[in-house]
């Protein structure tokens, strides 16, 4: 088929909806009915209004957050459904089909993997240093208000291209690392590599610029006094994760748009013949892949940091060591990549490089473990839900990080590569290492973004039920992975594995039952707010600036910026009976005014992403068009902020001090 | 009146500083590309070298205007900089016409090279080189409806500090192009040539 023969609507036809499977059309019922649930919600409450000034063109720092951490758990939702029909079909495929045909099987662990890394992990994290970096620093903003909704937008349209390709076509069977040949256009020809191609590249496009823009909000913004090594924790881990944004994400740029060149236009890049590399693609993706995890991860480090000090009421123990252990981490991330892939057959000796640097990335790791329990000890340690994820988090994170170092040999990396043992490793890193750590941090800013608390007897039964479930998940796997099983088998005929496959379901019904608990606490805490509100500012009695201003904090953050002198300057004052200085300041703040710039932007970058994944070249040059149109027509614009006047400002401190 | 100038006053404004931290992220993307060339230079499948193809006079001129057009943006900067808006945009508009000449002078080699079947298609190698010249291309584009751009908000805004804020960056953007074309001429071009 010659792509200048085609229509309108490109290779887009009837056969496109997922009639192969019904289970597919059944995902594709979901999808729809609740995209429709949700139009008709707003609709019926006349909430289109709010929702559009309110949210959609918002730039105001803690809403765009807000949105990402929406996003992010919606994609959750999606992400676990992918997991448990994964185990289901393995707990009952032994000599059998069991209840997915192999096609869309595959199509499943591909979305799963794409989902949790891209589209639930990456704006969790976002969401949440984009809510709690500025109030940390003492920053009315962030320093791009814009920008930042522009990278909120197009990560949205990466995961609206997911979504969308349940519906319309199918998504990668490529897995979620797309490894050539066999994504290539000659063993995969249909549209599902293309659908994970542009998700990856659209949402990778806004991560690179939200990394830009919280290293200029963190280098530049900070309150006056506070110095670098004056930062608190999260601040540092958000600086270092940001940074290797910057400049890991280039190369999944790179390496995405490649492969698209080779299946779109006949490009050679990875292809087996006419000289292409496949090989490179897997170092191109691993330059960015592995500093990917510590992108995640190193945030989540940096909310147990805060959670650990603030409930064992005690100053962070090792400071320093835990600032220049997260660089060193930071660093050595760009080291490694190649361990992903010894059986590529490098030599002996680039293997065993890279099997000492992965060993050595353990050690700054260890340091920051063993600076969290000297922060604990002889802590009056307060049991609530944040710290109870920390304590799970820092018992199956050591056992996970051992897995790690045993991978990082080569030669038992060859016995184990590609098997489930390799599975069970990175859920145990990924699990509680990042989400265990972004949940912590959920309950605890909750209260600081909504001005009331998370009920704690459902969030204790979601931290046992996640915690027991992932033990039950993913510690089978390893022993199965050391019998020989795969990764990724639809079907298998070894007996010997199914007892471990059916416990790893239970495992995975229970986080299912964690994930309704997370619900229900959502739904306990909204109906007895009044109970749970926050008037202090303070519910935690914790240590940095976010707590220093109301629960929700007002537009603009703080009336007046706190001046810094020392580490927890805020629970040192709050020691000392007193308060923070103040600098004040008699000019109106200025803040930036709604734009639906983002909003365009991402529509405008979900319709190249469609016209390029269908062929319908008018609609990928239409989105291109309009990107630079607006680009352009925004330059000119001076007025995009509005002031709030200082008399203003006194008035809402007067009214909250009234209200307490 | 004090004429001390604080340690704020001379670290560049957020945007600038945001700008550099972008051409450092597309210093990485451009140098994958160039790794990807290396890798796959020798890769030509039975098809045509880069001894083959390219041409000493097609190179001379592309990179004359190219680096003779990194002066005249420099010059505009330094006209909106000191307030003569008139002279900023007549630099804009020689540098606008260096940059189309460039890109027209890459056009027609990349065209003359798929007319004589050395596409992108027929090898890793072409593949590679097409990838790596093209992105510049984009690159220089890109950098020509920006300054069409700054050519317009001069002529209707006049040289602010915004506008000159804007043109700085572009400036910026504009030197980083042609350091990066300095290096596919070093890693493209010369040895192809040398043979």
């Amino acid at each position: 088929m010659r792509m200048t023969d085609l229509g309108w609507l490109g290779r887009l036809g009837i056969e496109a909806l997922p009639l192969y499977s019904w289970v597919a059309v059944g995902g594709a019922l979901v999808t729809v009915g609740a995209g429709a649930a949700v139009l008709l919600g707003l609709t019926i409450s006349r909430q289109w209004g709010n929702f559009w000034s309110g949210w959609v063109t918002s730039l105001d720092h803690k809403r765009i957050g807000v949105m990402y951490i929406v996003l992010a758990l919606i994609m959750l939702i999606r992400g676990f459904v992918d997991a448990i029909m994964i185990r289901l079909q393995q707990a009952i495929a032994l000599n059998s089909e069991g209840y997915l045909p192999p096609e869309h099987f595959d199509q499943i662990f591909s979305s799963h993997g794409t989902i949790m890394i891209f589209f639930m992990a990456m704006p969790f994290m976002t969401g949440l240093i984009n809510i709690i970096v500025p109030l940390q620093i003492g920053a009315r903003d962030v320093a791009f208000p814009l920008l930042n909704s522009i990278s909120f937008w197009l990560t949205a349209s990466g995961a609206g291209l997911v979504l969308i390709s349940l519906v319309i076509g199918r998504f990668s069977t490529a897995g979620w690392t797309g490894y050539p040949p066999y994504s290539g256009v000659e063993f995969t020809p249909g549209v599902g590599v293309d659908y994970w191609i542009w998700a990856v590249i659209i949402s990778g496009v806004g991560t690179t610029m939200s990394g830009i823009n919280f290293i200029v909000t963190i280098l530049r913004k900070r309150a006056p006094g506070m110095k670098l090594m004056l930062m608190p924790m999260f601040v540092w881990t958000a600086l270092c994760s940001s940074i290797l944004m910057v400049f890991a994400f280039p190369a999944l740029t790179v390496v995405t748009a490649m492969l698209s060149l080779d299946r779109t236009f006949g490009f050679h890049f990875f292809t087996n013949d006419a000289g292409g590399e496949a090989m490179n693609y897997m170092n191109l993706f691993w330059i960015w892949g592995h500093p990917e995890v510590y992108i995640l991860i190193l945030p989540a480090f940096g909310i147990f940091s805060e959670v650990v000090s603030t409930f064992s009421s005690k100053r962070l123990f090792g400071y320093p060591s835990l600032v220049y252990a997260t660089a060193v981490i930071a660093i050595l991330s760009f080291t490694v990549w190649l361990h992903h892939f010894f059986t590529m057959g490098a030599g002996a000796n680039v293997n065993a490089v890279f099997g000492i640097a992965t060993m050595v990335i353990g050690v700054p790791t260890g340091v920051k473990v063993f600076d969290w329990l000297f922060t604990m000890f002889r802590g009056r340690i307060r049991f609530e839900t944040p710290i109870l994820w920390t304590l799970s988090f820092m018992v199956l994170f050591v056992i996970g990080g051992m897995t790690g170092v045993l991978l990082a040999i080569p030669p038992v990396n060859f016995t184990t590569h590609n098997t489930t043992f390799l599975v069970a490793h990175f859920h145990n890193m990924i699990i509680p290492g990042v989400l265990f750590g972004y949940l912590a941090g959920y309950m605890y800013w909750f209260p600081k973004v909504f001005g009331f608390r998370l009920e704690r007897k459902w969030g204790v039964w979601s931290f046992w039920l996640w915690t027991i479930g992932f033990m039950l998940a993913f510690l089978p796997l390893y022993w199965t992975g050391l019998r020989g099983m795969p990764r990724r088998m639809e079907t298998y005929a070894n007996a010997e594995w199914q007892p471990f496959l059916v416990l790893t379901f239970v495992g995975a019904c229970l986080i299912l039952c964690g994930i309704i608990c997370l619900a229900l606490q959502l739904w306990a805490s909204v109906s007895k707010r009044s109970q749970l509100v926050d008037t202090t500012g303070d519910p935690w009695d914790a240590r940095t600036l976010e707590w220093m201003t109301s629960s929700p904090p007002p537009v603009y953050n703080f009336a007046a910026l706190p001046v810094v002198s020392e580490r927890d300057a805020f629970h040192v004052a709050k020691q000392n009976g007193t308060h923070l200085k103040l600098e004040f300041d008699d000019s109106d703040i200025h803040l930036p005014r709604n734009s639906m710039i983002g909003v365009i932007l991402g529509g405008a970058s979900f319709c190249i992403g469609f016209g390029m994944i269908w062929y319908m070249w008018w609609l990928a040059l239409l989105g291109l068009s309009a990107t630079i149109a607006v680009i352009i027509l925004r330059s000119f614009r001076e007025d995009t902020e509005y002031s709030v006047s200082s008399q203003q400002i006194a008035f809402d401190v007067a009214e909250r001090q009234g209200a307490q | 009146m004090t004429t001390e100038v604080s340690r704020e006053d001379n670290l560049p404004n957020e945007a600038e500083f945001g700008f550099w931290l972008y051409l450092m992220s597309d210093a990485i993307l451009f140098g994958l590309i160039f790794a990807t060339y290396v890798v796959m230079v020798n890769n030509t499948a039975g098809g045509p070298t880069g001894d083959d193809l390219f041409s000493l006079n097609n190179l001379t001129i592309q990179t004359v205007l190219l680096l003779t057009s990194t002066l005249t943006i420099a010059l505009g900067h330094q006209a909106a900089v000191s307030k003569n808006a008139g002279s900023a945009i007549f630099w804009l508009v020689v540098t606008c016409v260096l940059g189309a000449g460039f890109l027209a002078f890459e056009l027609r080699e990349l065209n003359d090279m798929v007319a004589r079947e050395a596409g992108p298609g027929r090898s890793g190698f072409l593949t590679s080189f097409f990838t790596l010249v093209g992105t510049h291309g984009l690159h220089v584009t890109a950098g020509l409806l920006w300054a069409l751009t700054m050519i317009a908000q001069l002529a209707i805004k006049g040289p602010t500090p915004p506008v000159a804020s804007r043109l700085l960056r572009l400036t910026l953007f504009w030197h980083f192009l042609d350091i990066v074309w300095i290096g596919v001429f070093s890693v493209i071009y010369l040895p192809g040539l040398m043979g």
